[in-house]
């Protein structure tokens, strides 16, 4: 598996996306531009300039019109994928975290930093999918996170819910009819959720975080399903489809990164067994932490954008897709 | 579970009413007694009686003798009766309570003349054990019924062996699995403070507390015995656990109503315990190494200690301690008395070291142990090195030696040979090399062989454990100021063939020059040694050595008593301890928290150097092998299971086999479970999802767009890449 190495950005890699038919990949950092590059080479198809300071998030609606992104500029702006024009910009008091669109593209949300002055909430825009719409300038929903910062949050299922993972390591299941809150769990003790990356279907989601373990959780009642542990805080986790395994990304933290070896820092991709939570291999390559990892819609490759300021596109080779389990070979016999 | 020192659950469970509980019997010991200035008052007794005309005469001759270790306070009174003579005793009042203390110590029990001996006790004394309350009968003591203890050696019938892991503030004990890793048998947070040790033949395990150490045993790991040495810092047991040596930095202060320790201890630093009783034998001082206390700046020198400073012959009979440059004390077990009430001087000592097995010597009947020792040169007398045979304290063998820097002494395991490391220096004391002088001690007149074909100096020597060949490491010299160590070499030594059962000389088999190693492990049982690179930065090499290869053997071998074969070369990152399981099937690698911060974790291999597990595991601080008693079968018992062994070991392949099997089952359940959970899981929730698209009016709508198109059509990129090779311009005429 020899991986494509894009090294377009001047700055470590924040987030990375898939747009759903996987041939485009759109990236931030912290170096205020987004790009999109061609996932079959690594080819760059274009940027978008506009944003004034670092990027934390970027999104695209399910049919690839319009791209949403969020950064420490305190605005979430929507572009236009195929022009780059800038279609609409709302402005907040803080940061935006993460922005994401839900499964039909109607709705796009907004994690807004804590900071003094401003609280931690998440923010709700109905979208109209067309370029040429006006978008409302008014959010139609707004959460407020008290007890604990927001940092990732997301739409579960037909939109029924949004889940937000915190900093201190709960998730929150909130209803979408009212913004109240439903449900909470902790999950990961005490330390910061990083990354949620749903299943395709947005019944279950991966959570990742500083406490070095990643969880499966369902989204209708936020049990845990699976755990599994690594040796090294975890910035990002993935669910591959076709395969049932997961993509796990990190390594030392950032800061301690100039102090550590590339041997040390284990920055390193891990694949785990989604069912059975067994280490399968890693991927190695990145010489800094790997902050985020996105799966190929369709399964058949994965890319990380690391602190060291590279995205390194895998397509998955024909052993990735022969390997098997013994019960899971059985399994698929019965059937 | 966190035992700590104090306040370990016994048996029972402690969820009593406070108000309940009776505390008047505590509330009478620990009363304080508010008697604070009679403290410095002392009643001197047996004194003869005289008339009042000899008072004088007699408080001025007891005077003389009760100023000469403190001043007193006042005059003495010596009470008179009406028969106007006195009572034959006195009181005096000294100027502080430590002076009384002393008067007490020094004074009491001294003869005055032929008939009369000086009492002297504290005033309180006679307060507290002379009034009606002491009950002055005798009462003997009441026997506690008998309990029965957990079998001490209960992990010797299994096959494998035990581990012992401290990592982070984990201690737990494992048995080393072949294929599955390590077992957990027991896993306690808080278990020691400072570090754990076995004892020499696995018996106990130590844990090691700011109040004392605790040693622990049997299947349910209770404790078994506990030492009280306040802010103990080293522990260390004679070779049979009979005795324990406690060593702490700073000397103990005990007061006076210290439940263990007596005022014995007060000041001292090392304690020697009986570990059956858990009682105190006797107590010592530090003896300070020789040297300047400050160095050439003005700043103190941290002194290094000798550790272990109390060294037990093998039988346990004996301790001994050296004070350098002047005497070796040895003290006969159990009564820690001084052998034949004093020290043995033996001028200028630098080291000394007993024989590790009780010697056989070559026409010698009697019972003896023996050191070795050495002295450097002093004055224009040579350096020499001598064999001491205790109780005798005859000495057996000495040697001189000549232009000597520096001398190591290791003995064989069996007490064979004793080998004397000797740098030496040459006459412009600029270059330096080795001789290795051995002292066959079990030939008749203990010859000395001399092995002085090593150009460079030994950094490293160890003899094979049971046998006749020894590994060394020399270094070359180190160039002033330079960062990078010496390359050093490898030596392999064993002795020529010869009629048996005579040894013959030792030659050196091979050398191998240009590594970096500096360490040398043999196996327990001999054969195998692995040569590695520990403690260092750019180097990690284990090399894995058969002394006894059972392949071809080389012409110009064919007098020697080994085949030498290098079986295989690890890599373990980091190492910064190597151990062999006691049994020789395994080698543990480990690198410890405690020297660097990389890569903290495990290597397993086996004798033949092939890596079986490795396993990072964080915060590891320590990892040993639990020691196995010595076998208590003959040397006949033991030919016939080796003659017999094909038929022992099938019952072990046979456990091995289905245990694996089993856990190999047991996976492959927990999978098909994990696997069908799931399955029905995800039915259950596509299910639900569906009928709620529907209430929803939403027909059945492909959300994954995952299967079908993309196989069918999928999209081509293609791609035309033109490159320039190169250009030329040509001018068309």
């Amino acid at each position: 598996m020899r991986p494509i190495l894009i090294s377009g950005h001047e700055r470590s890699l924040t987030q990375v996306k898939y747009n759903k038919d996987g041939d485009i990949i759109f990236s931030v950092s912290k170096d205020h531009v987004i790009c999109a590059w061609f996932s079959a080479n690594g080819e760059r198809l274009g940027t978008y300039h506009g944003h004034q300071g670092a990027l934390w998030s970027v999104d695209v609606d399910p049919t690839t019109t319009l791209l949403a992104s969020g950064g420490a500029d305190d605005t979430m702006r929507l572009w236009d994928v195929k022009t780059g024009k800038l279609l609409k910009t709302w402005e907040f008091h803080s940061s935006i975290k993460r922005v994401e669109f839900n499964e039909d593209g109607t709705r796009l949300l907004g994690v807004t930093e804590k900071r003094q002055g401003a609280v931690s909430s998440i923010v709700v825009y109905d979208i109209t999918v067309d370029v040429d719409a006006k978008q409302p300038d008014e959010h139609s929903l707004r959460i407020v996170c008290q007890e604990s910062k927001a940092t990732v949050a997301g739409f579960s299922y037909l939109s029924k819910f949004i889940i937000s993972g915190h900093e201190d390591g709960t998730v929150t299941q909130w209803s979408m009819k009212d913004g109240l809150e439903e449900l909470g769990a902790t999950v990961h003790e005490n330390e910061p959720i990083t990354d949620l990356q749903w299943s395709q279907d947005r019944t279950y989601f991966i959570t990742s975080s500083k406490d070095k373990t990643a969880k499966l959780i369902t989204a209708h009642d936020l049990e845990v399903l699976k755990t599994y542990p690594t040796d090294t805080p975890l910035n990002s986790a993935c669910m591959t489809p076709k395969k049932d395994y997961v993509i796990l990304g990190g390594g030392q933290a950032a800061a301690d990164v100039t102090r550590t070896s590339a041997r040390q820092g284990k920055f390193e991709a891990r694949f785990f067994h989604k069912i059975f939570e067994e280490e399968i291999g890693r991927v190695r390559g990145h010489f800094g932490p790997l902050n985020y990892v996105a799966v190929h819609p369709h399964g058949t490759g994965y890319c990380s954008g690391g602190e060291d300021g590279y995205i390194r596109v895998h397509h998955f080779d024909k052993p990735y897709f022969d390997f098997t389990y013994e019960v899971e070979r059985e399994q698929a016999a019965k059937i | 579970m966190a035992p700590s020192f104090q306040d370990l659950p016994q048996d029972g469970v402690d969820d009593h009413d406070e108000d309940e509980i009776d505390f008047s019997d505590l509330q009478e010991a620990y009363n304080v007694h508010l008697e604070e200035g009679l403290d410095t008052f002392v009643v001197v007794d047996g004194l003869p009686v005289v008339p009042e005309e000899s008072r004088e005469k007699l408080t001025k001759f007891v005077g003389r003798k009760l100023t000469s270790v403190g001043r007193l306070k006042g005059e003495m009174f010596m009470p008179i009766d009406d028969s106007g003579k006195t009572q034959g005793f006195a009181f005096v009042e000294y100027e502080s309570p430590d002076q009384a203390a002393a008067a007490i110590k020094q004074l009491h029990g001294v003869p005055l003349d032929k008939k009369h001996t000086m009492a002297v006790n504290k005033l309180t004394d006679i307060d507290r054990y002379g009034n009606a309350d002491f009950d002055d009968e005798y009462h003997a003591p009441v026997l506690p019924d008998f309990a029965e203890k957990e079998h001490l050696r209960w992990w010797v019938g299994d096959g494998r062996d035990q581990l012992a892991m401290y990592r982070n503030d984990m201690v737990g004990v494992f048995w080393n699995e072949k294929e599955e890793g390590l077992e957990n048998c027991v896993d306690r947070e808080h278990w020691t403070e400072a570090f754990v040790q076995w004892s020499p033949l696995g018996t106990y395990l130590t844990s090691v507390h700011s109040q004392g150490v605790q040693l622990w045993g049997g299947p349910s790991w209770t404790r078994q015995m506990r030492f009280a040495h306040p802010g103990v810092n080293l522990v260390d047991f004679s070779p049979n656990e009979n005795y324990l040596v406690t060593w702490s930095h700073r000397p103990l202060t005990v007061d006076e109503n210290h439940p263990i320790l007596s005022v014995e201890e007060d000041g001292k630093n090392y304690i020697i315990w009986d570990i059956a009783t858990g009682k105190v034998l006797r107590s010592f001082v530090t003896i300070d190494l020789p040297g300047p206390p400050t160095d050439a700046e003005g700043n103190p020198v941290k002194k290094k200690i000798q550790w272990p400073a109390f060294k037990w012959s093998a039988d346990d009979k004996y301790v001994a301690r050296m004070t350098p440059a002047q005497s070796v004390s040895v003290y006969e077990l159990p009564r820690m008395n001084l052998l034949d009430k004093q020290s043995i001087k033996i001028e200028g000592i630098i080291d000394f070291e007993w024989s590790p097995a009780t010697p056989q010597r070559d026409s010698k009947k009697d019972y003896e142990q023996l050191f070795c020792f050495w002295t450097p040169e002093l004055g224009s007398n040579p350096a020499k090195v001598g064999l001491m045979s205790i109780p005798s304290k005859e000495i057996v063998r000495t040697r001189n030696l000549f232009n000597v820097s520096d001398a190591k002494l290791h003995w064989q395991s069996d007490a064979k040979y004793v080998c004397v490391k000797v740098d030496r220096h040459s006459k412009s004391k600029k270059s330096l090399a080795t001789n290795l002088e051995i002292f066959r001690v079990q030939e008749k007149g203990v010859p000395v062989e001399v092995v002085d074909a090593i150009k460079d100096t030994v950094i490293n020597f160890a003899w094979e454990p049971h046998g006749d060949r020894f590994v060394l490491i020399t270094a070359g010299e180190v160039p002033v100021g330079a960062a990078v160590p010496p390359k050093t070499s490898i030596s392999f030594f064993c002795p020529e063939k010869v009629k048996p059962p005579a040894v013959g000389n030792f030659k050196l088999i091979k050398t191998i020059d240009k590594k970096n190693s500096n360490a040398i492990y043999w196996s327990p049982k001999g054969r195998f040694v692995v040569v590695a690179t520990v403690h260092s930065n750019q180097s990690f090499d284990l090399d894995f050595w058969d002394l006894d290869f059972e392949g071809e053997k080389e012409e110009k071998d064919k007098d020697l008593t080994a085949n030498l074969q290098l079986m295989a070369t690890g890599d373990h990152y980091g190492v910064t301890d190597i151990e062999w399981d006691p049994s020789g099937r395994y080698v543990i690698t480990s690198a410890s928290v405690w020297k660097h911060q990389m890569e903290n974790g495990y290597h397993l291999y086996d004798f033949k150097g092939e890596l079986l597990r490795e396993e990072p595991v964080e915060k590891i601080k320590q990892l040993l092998w639990r020691p196995r008693p010595t076998t208590m079968l003959s040397k006949d018992e033991q030919k016939k299971i080796r003659k017999n062994l094909r038929e022992y070991s099938r019952v072990f392949d046979q456990e091995d086999e289905d245990r694996k099997n089993t856990a190999n089952r047991e996976v492959i359940e927990r999978r098909r479970r994990a696997l069908e959970e799931w399955l029905a899981w995800r039915r259950a929730t596509e299910e639900d999802v569906r009928e709620e698209r529907s209430e929803l009016g939403l027909e059945k709508l492909d959300i994954n767009g995952v299967d079908g198109d993309d196989e069918a059509g999928g999209e081509y990129v293609e791609e035309i890449v033109e490159e320039i090779i190169d250009e030329t311009e040509e001018v068309v005429t």
